[in-house]
């Protein structure tokens, strides 16, 4: 995947080189870390898919849920609490959140039809919208983290503090997700639950227990992306709407492909800036969308799917 | 052979299942003797995969006990009898298709909590099937149908049962591939000491390999017997080993047509 983004890069600065090559650099460097954001949404709603064959179009609001908490127990103006507590008890809580709304609530679903659930997600969205506002206001807020508004000098580049931190917890939590996946018994566990509930029960599984953790998981990882778009920018109820933009990413990688939801949070991330450098103002934030309709047309099932015809 | 004395390995008394409001199994009993084969023959729809999934504990039974060397399971969860000694070897061979052989295997022994005796028995599984080990890294999705149901079946394995439940191992594959897999069905029995439940359509196949059957039909037992009884009634020749007489033959199978109802 690195040489994928470094041929993108690449094909970029050729394609805009000369004297604008630190600017496109600086451009490619916000793009990813805007794309990891995106791809780290995207993270939670292909494990949840993967695992449970649901949508949870409530990504985008666990992941502003997940801002907001951290946020509530940090800023001064809250709990002002030490950033550095207040994270791991932000991730335990919304992973506490996951695990009991799978527990109370999708569980009843299964045996419902796809749409059912994906309306019931939906819904939810709406729901943590309106606490989130009902609690924070509905005000953009920043997150007061140690990592907001430095710059760091690198090869001529000035890079916010954020952006760099935003890619190397992108790039830590994935693999521990991919060495999580591939080496633990719970992993395995849930990889064989996403590819055959019914051979999971066979084997003992407890799969609804397994379910729940997936729930558990997304949480955190929705979590974290929100502390990093929190402490990047501003946060509001209404972020939740990036889960749009993610779920694009998804689509993009491949429903149910994990590498492949980075790649496609990738992907939309870097277009972002290009297009609103390069496309009249208008247009360009139709181009993420654009290339979605592109993927989708000349690879249907996304970047780097898994396609496979089911022996019988 | 006196099939009554001990008590059995699994027993299985007036068991009903339902999907919905539709009956599967109306009331089935039978038993199987600890280290025997018992095969369950029947057409489809006659309520063996649902037979097997009510004993694993994929579907609970309505009425009816389900006791496991005398021990009530009925309605357990398929953890618990996964954990007690009943292996389903599902119908389709059900493997996980985008993970290695060997961490299928490795799924097998789920419900073990401590990994003792992990490699002892991949070991033991690849003994049985040399093709495994060669193919141990390879996604299990590519395999052929009669690797992946050796794959199932070790990966059965693996859990240590003390029964195993077999749902149509012959399932699509060569006659061939049939006789190799039918074959260590029978050294698993002899050597390491599991009791087998066959539910096969494969009639003959099944009889030469088990020591008693059973014959369902409609969710319920009509014939059973020693498979040498079994592969001699006239009626299972003619319903399910397709043994044609010759004659007025229209006439006779009008009569004969289910005697046992």
């Amino acid at each position: 995947m690195a040489t994928r983004i470094g041929t993108l890069a690449s094909a970029w600065l050729a394609a805009y080189g000369g004297a604008s090559d630190l600017e496109s650099l600086q451009l490619l460097v916000s793009g990813l870390a805007n794309g990891c954001v995106y791809g780290l949404i995207a993270l939670g709603f292909v494990l949840i898919y993967k695992a449970t064959e649901a949508l949870n179009f409530a990504q985008g609001d666990m992941m502003m849920l997940g801002a907001f908490v951290t946020l509530g127990l940090t800023n001064d103006h809250y709990w002002a609490l030490p950033f550095w507590a207040s994270v791991p008890i932000a991730l335990l809580l919304m992973g506490a959140f996951g695990y009991v709304l799978e527990v109370t609530i999708l569980r009843r679903m299964s045996g419902q039809s796809q749409i059912a659930v994906v309306v019931l997600t939906v819904a939810l969205g709406f729901i943590i919208r309106f606490l989130a506002g009902a609690i924070w206001g509905h005000e953009p807020q920043s997150l007061e983290s140690p990592i907001a508004g430095v710059n760091v000098r690198f090869a001529g580049l000035v890079l916010g503090l954020d952006e760099v931190a935003v890619i190397l917890v992108t790039i830590v939590l994935t693999g521990l997700l991919y060495l999580g996946f591939a080496r633990t018994r719970l992993g395995l566990a849930m990889q064989a639950t996403s590819q055959n509930q019914l051979a999971a029960y066979y084997m003992g599984i407890p799969v609804k227990r397994v379910s729940a953790l997936i729930w558990c998981l997304s949480g955190i990882v929705a979590t974290a992306a929100g502390i990093l778009l929190a402490s990047k920018g501003s946060i509001d109820p209404n972020s939740g709407f990036l889960g749009i933009k993610a779920f694009a990413a998804a689509v993009i990688g491949g429903l149910g492909s994990l590498p492949g939801a980075l790649l496609g949070g990738l992907v939309i991330g870097v277009i972002e800036p290009f297009a609103a450098r390069h496309v009249a103002a208008g247009f360009s934030q139709v181009v993420p969308y654009a290339v979605l309709l592109l993927v989708l047309i000349i690879r249907p099932s996304g970047i780097l799917s898994q396609v496979r015809d089911k022996k019988v | 052979m006196s099939r009554r004395d001990a008590v059995p390995m699994l027993s299985v008394s007036n068991i009903e299942s339902y999907y919905g409001p539709i009956i599967a199994i109306r009331g089935i009993s039978l038993e199987v003797p600890r280290q025997q084969i018992v095969a369950v023959l029947g057409a489809n729809g006659a309520g063996k995969t649902t037979l097997l999934k009510t004993i694993s504990g994929i579907m609970e039974p309505e009425k009816g006990a389900v006791m496991l060397e005398g021990q009530a399971i009925g309605g357990d969860d398929p953890a618990a009898i996964v954990r007690k000694g009943v292996a389903h070897v599902p119908e389709g061979r059900e493997i996980f298709p985008l993970l290695s052989v060997r961490d299928n295997l490795r799924l097998g022994a789920y419900t073990r909590a401590v990994a003792d005796g992990i490699a002892k028995d991949m070991a033991m599984v690849f003994g049985y099937f040399p093709i495994l080990k060669e193919r141990a890294g390879q996604m299990a999705g590519t395999l052929s149908g009669g690797q992946q149901q050796m794959l199932a079946i070790g990966r059965g394995m693996m859990a240590r049962p003390r029964i195993m439940l077999l749902d149509e191992p012959s399932l699509g594959l060569s006659p061939l591939a049939v006789k190799e897999i039918f074959a260590v069905i029978r050294r698993l029995n002899v050597e390491q000491g599991v009791t087998m439940m066959l539910v096969e359509q494969n009639a003959r196949a099944a009889l030469e390999l088990a020591d008693y059957g059973y014959v369902l039909e409609l969710g319920r037992v009509v014939m059973e017997g020693s498979s040498s009884r079994l592969l001699s009634s006239p009626d299972i020749q003619e319903f399910y080993l397709g043994v044609k007489e010759g004659g007025q033959r229209g006439q006779r199978r009008w009569k004969r047509r289910k005697t046992w109802r």
